[in-house]
């Protein structure tokens, strides 16, 4: 019988949205599928399966990655962060809030994705202009091209942001 | 927080409510099968045709089988043993579940690997071994009707659609549907007309990528079958399956809870056929999960080609039109022949043509299947439709909104098929654009290497008939209300508007409600999400299920010894009634609007469709001679959407749709090297990105009303579609004189039209 290549285990320790966990994961598994998996969260989405629609964005110590792309074996030690975690006694951040008052998301598949990589723009940059909030998530792709109310929602998070400033996150 | 029953006399419609299920969405726990993970489930991975055309000689799973970790290879005749004829199709029987003696396109599916992992799957995949005999191909529309490659041995109607029957059996042809209207005497009017023009125009094959791909599981209990599935069509999946398996409809439960994107890619049936047979095969869950790539292997866009023959009088009045479209089906007909009929007979555009002939073929051809993608066939018509009339004006040296304006069809006159017109805000569309363009306004078109245009273009639609939809609104003792809708939610806000046409008929605020969507054991009836159809049909059938529920409510408050006019709360009727918090009221309504059926000979109808739908764009370009190089500067996209229901899901809606179309009308295209197709990712096919956003939208939806719709509403997924692609093509010619007739319009095709409108064509022009 021959042995798929696909079969090496080892275990991983990393904190998860402020979690110390562990699981044990295949060398050939990305991060999507391990969250899935092993941890059921579901908000990071295999999409294009090459980096370039930002579905399955991921923060991975305090950076957006393709989770698609990224072996979960390299999360060892990791802090890592999804659209799943929410500050203590918030129920939705400004960012999520504001994408929801501007209506930017349709099927909602996309979303994660952009909410993730918007919050990583407002902290670069609290009060982006047209031109840095269309190049900064570019590389978030909406099918459903709820772009106009995206760019809205991205400006209307800057304002909640600077009107009540964020909680500090666990972590 | 939903509160039970508290009544409100705040208008439901009208209220641009965020969409229900905003929380799920935002913070990543909308459910999408996608993520469904089921104890003990496989994973099946599709082994793929790389060959266009060729008969099956040998398939070779033994390297595949052997693989650790991998359960079972399923080929095509082991399907057999579940299912003795194993064809599906909505329009004609004519797809296997797995390849059968024949495969057709490169990409079809031949053979599945099951695996607990999906990588072992996919990996022993790559070990299998097929040999084909090559046949001759064929991948061309216009080709396909006279090649002597024959995609299908015999045609096989599915016996659905009445004008399909006469095709059963018939042999030697790769014409799946052709469709012919005959109204007045075209040829005769052509001829005494004072201008005749004459153009053809093309469209290219492009796909959905629905951001969630394609996905099915299938779970088998002892003499039953639950299929989790990212349809547009529950209901269709559920007959489908029900007869291939020779099993009643009960026995089959169809889920689609919310998708991740459909616009069509998701309709009829696709992978729940296949999912279906390996879950009875292993008696195990099943899933199988396409990538982006394989989705371009599964259900595209038709390439079309569309000769249109114009006669037109001294004054500008267009008095006769011929139409032929040959539609590009690719290896199955999927929905393709609906969209030949249902849409070839809008093929003369929204204008008041006395004399038409048209003749609509779909085509067999060795490519992936086509079907159904936002628009439904409308936006290639509209395409070439709209650039010949801009191409007329010019010529006769007329303003071209001006020359639309004197053959705009109106309310009260008979479109092509002869149904009246009712309803289709042409006129009120055409207006706006006028006004938001500012067509009065003299057009600075630049002097120096960037030159500026500006272009308008104008569709409209007529709503598939006849088809059918179920609702149920139920209220509980508490006053609480739920409405089931077979209607799926795939981003188009569906469960917003039903809660709110169900909360305008009861009085209660739509975020109170709940709705249950899609579900083949909880939803009745529905025939599909699909067309634009939803709001209207479903939308009436859950006004009139919840006026019903109304009803059935004042009866218990007689019943309960209540005054009927009484503004008693819900809850206290239930309590009196039943003296505790107990019982239900129980609304249900079918909607089926009135339609008859085209005549075969001439393909004319009093009644073609329930309501017709329009949309119409204005832009402006800016145009880089040097480079070729198109850029939208302005996009104004004006709809007919009655009166919307909620008017921030229809603005998303509209703008959506245009920027959709923007894709396929820029840069879009599936590439083909002899039948292999070269650009199936998102590395090498592009869609639109923010970057690709044009620098300013303008969206709008003039003030109507659809007196047969809810409330005077519908609907409006597909009608930002119409305009974009002619209106920029327009807005080319505008800027730098050149006249595109095939999309894509990308910097290539722009450079070497100037080329050649200068006298210097490039190589292979």
């Amino acid at each position: 019988m021959a042995q798929a290549r696909t079969t090496e285990v080892r275990t991983i320790r990393f904190r998860l949205n402020g979690e110390a966990v562990a699981a044990h994961v295949g060398t050939h598994e990305n991060l999507v599928e391990v969250l899935q998996a092993h941890f059921g969260l579901g908000g990071a989405r295999e999409s294009c399966g090459q980096g370039l629609c930002g579905c399955c964005t991921v923060v991975v110590n305090g950076r957006a990655v393709s989770g698609c792309l990224y072996l979960a074996a390299f999360a060892d030690g990791a802090e890592v962060t999804t659209v799943e975690h929410a500050a203590p006694g918030q129920d939705l951040d400004a960012v999520q809030e504001a994408f929801v008052e501007s209506a930017a998301f349709q099927c909602g598949f996309c979303t994660p994705g952009f909410v993730l990589m918007t919050r990583q723009l407002l902290d670069a940059h609290p009060d982006p202009d047209e031109g840095e909030i269309r190049h900064y998530l570019s590389g978030n792709l909406c099918r459903c091209a709820a772009y106009p109310e995206i760019i809205e929602a991205v400006k209307l998070a800057a304002k909640k942001r600077k009107m009540q400033p964020r909680k500090r996150e666990a972590g | 927080m939903k509160r039970a029953g508290t009544a409100t006399e705040t208008p439901q419609v009208g209220r641009a409510i965020p969409r229900l299920e905003s929380w799920q969405k935002v913070t990543g726990r909308a459910e999408y099968v996608h993520n469904l993970r089921l104890p003990g489930m496989l994973h099946g991975k599709i082994f793929r045709s790389t060959v266009p055309h060729g008969r099956i000689k040998r398939i070779d799973t033994a390297a595949a089988a052997a693989v650790g970790g991998v359960y079972r290879v399923v080929t095509g005749e082991d399907i057999r043993a579940i299912v003795p004829d194993p064809y599906y199709g909505p329009a004609f029987h004519d797809q296997p579940i797995l390849a059968l003696d024949k495969v057709r396109y490169v990409g079809e599916p031949v053979a599945v690997v099951l695996a607990s992992d999906p990588h072992v799957a996919e990996e022993a995949a790559h070990l299998i071994v097929a040999e084909y005999e090559e046949l001759p191909a064929v991948y061309d529309e216009i080709e396909a009707m006279t090649s002597p490659a024959i995609v299908h041995d015999e045609l096989r109607p599915a016996g659905t659609f009445p004008d399909l029957k006469h095709l059963q059996g018939r042999k030697g042809t790769n014409v799946a549907l052709d469709y012919h209207l005959r109204r007045g005497d075209a040829a005769q009017a052509l001829a005494a007309a004072d201008h005749v023009f004459e153009h053809t125009f093309r469209t290219q094959q492009v796909m959905h990528t629905p951001l969630e791909p394609l996905v099915s599981v299938a779970e088998s209990r002892e003499d039953s079958l639950t299929i989790h599935t990212a349809s547009q069509s529950p209901s269709f999946v559920r007959i489908e399956l029900a007869r291939l398996l020779g099993w009643p409809e009960n026995r089959i439960r169809v889920r689609a809870p919310f998708l991740g994107g459909g616009f069509g890619a998701k309709l009829y049936i696709k992978l729940e056929a296949l999912v279906a047979v390996l879950a009875l095969l292993t008696r195990r869950p099943v899933k199988v999960s396409l990538t982006m790539e394989e989705q371009f292997f599964t259900i595209t866009k038709h390439a079309t080609t569309f000769r249109i023959k114009s006669g037109v009088t001294k004054d500008g009045r267009i008095i006769a039109r011929e139409c032929e479209v040959w539609w590009n089906g690719g290896a199955y007909a999927d929905i393709g022949p609906r969209v030949t009929q249902k849409s070839g007979f809008t093929a003369p555009g929204p204008y008041d043509i006395e004399h038409v002939a048209i003749d609509s073929y779909a085509l067999y051809t060795n490519l992936p299947p086509a079907g159904a993608l936002r628009g439904f066939g409308i936006p290639q018509l509209v395409w070439a439709y709209e650039s010949h009339t801009d191409l007329v004006a010019r010529a006769l040296g007329l303003d071209p909104l001006a020359f639309r304006r004197k053959n705009l069809l109106r309310d009260g006159r008979p479109q092509a098929t002869g149904t009246v017109l009712q309803d289709a805000a042409l006129g009120e569309v055409l207006d706006c654009i006028e006004a938001l363009m500012d067509w009065a306004r003299p057009f600075d078109r630049g002097a120096g290497p960037v030159r500026r245009g500006r272009g308008i273009a104008i569709g409209f639609k007529a709503c598939v008939a006849p088809t059918t939809s179920v609702a149920m609104v139920t209220l509980n003792a508490d006053g609480s209300c739920i409405v089931y809708s077979g209607t799926v939610d795939m981003g188009q806000g569906s469960d917003t508007a039903m809660a709110q046409i169900a909360g305008e008929v009861l009085r209660l605020p739509a975020e109170a409600i709940t709705v249950v969507h899609s579900d083949t054991d909880a939803t009745p009836y529905d025939m599909a999400t699909l067309g634009s159809r939803s709001l209207f049909h479903m939308g009436n059938a859950v006004k009139l299920a919840a006026e019903d529920a109304r009803a059935k409510l004042r009866a218990l408050a007689v019943e309960a010894g209540l005054p009927p006019a009484a503004d008693v709360p819900i809850g206290d009727i239930f309590r009196k009634r039943y003296g505790m918090q107990a019982g239900n009221v129980i609304g249900t309504a079918t909607f089926i609007p009135s339609y008859t059926p085209p005549d075969y000979a001439t393909g004319l109808t009093p009644n073609a469709t329930p309501f017709w739908m329009v949309g119409g764009t204005g832009v402006e370009v800016e145009v880089d001679t040097e480079t070729g190089h198109v850029r939208v500067a302005r996009l104004v996209n004006v709809s007919d959407a009655g009166t919307p229901i909620n008017p921030k899901i229809v603005a998303t809606q509209i703008s959506g749709a245009a920027i959709m179309q923007l894709g396929f009308t820029l840069f879009e295209k599936m590439e083909f090297d002899a039948g292999q197709l070269r650009n199936a990712s998102f590395a090498e096919y592009k869609i639109p990105g923010l970057h690709d956003l044009p620098r300013e939208m303008v969206t709008e939806a003039v003030a109507a009303a659809q007196r047969n719709g809810p409330f005077g509403a519908k609907g409006v997924g597909e009608t930002g579609t119409f305009g974009v692609s002619p209106a920029i093509a327009n807005a080319i010619e505008d800027a730098v004189g050149v006249r595109l007739t095939s999309l894509p319009l990308n910097a290539e095709s722009v450079y070497r039209a100037l080329a050649s409108a200068r006298g210097e064509p490039l190589a292979d022009d």
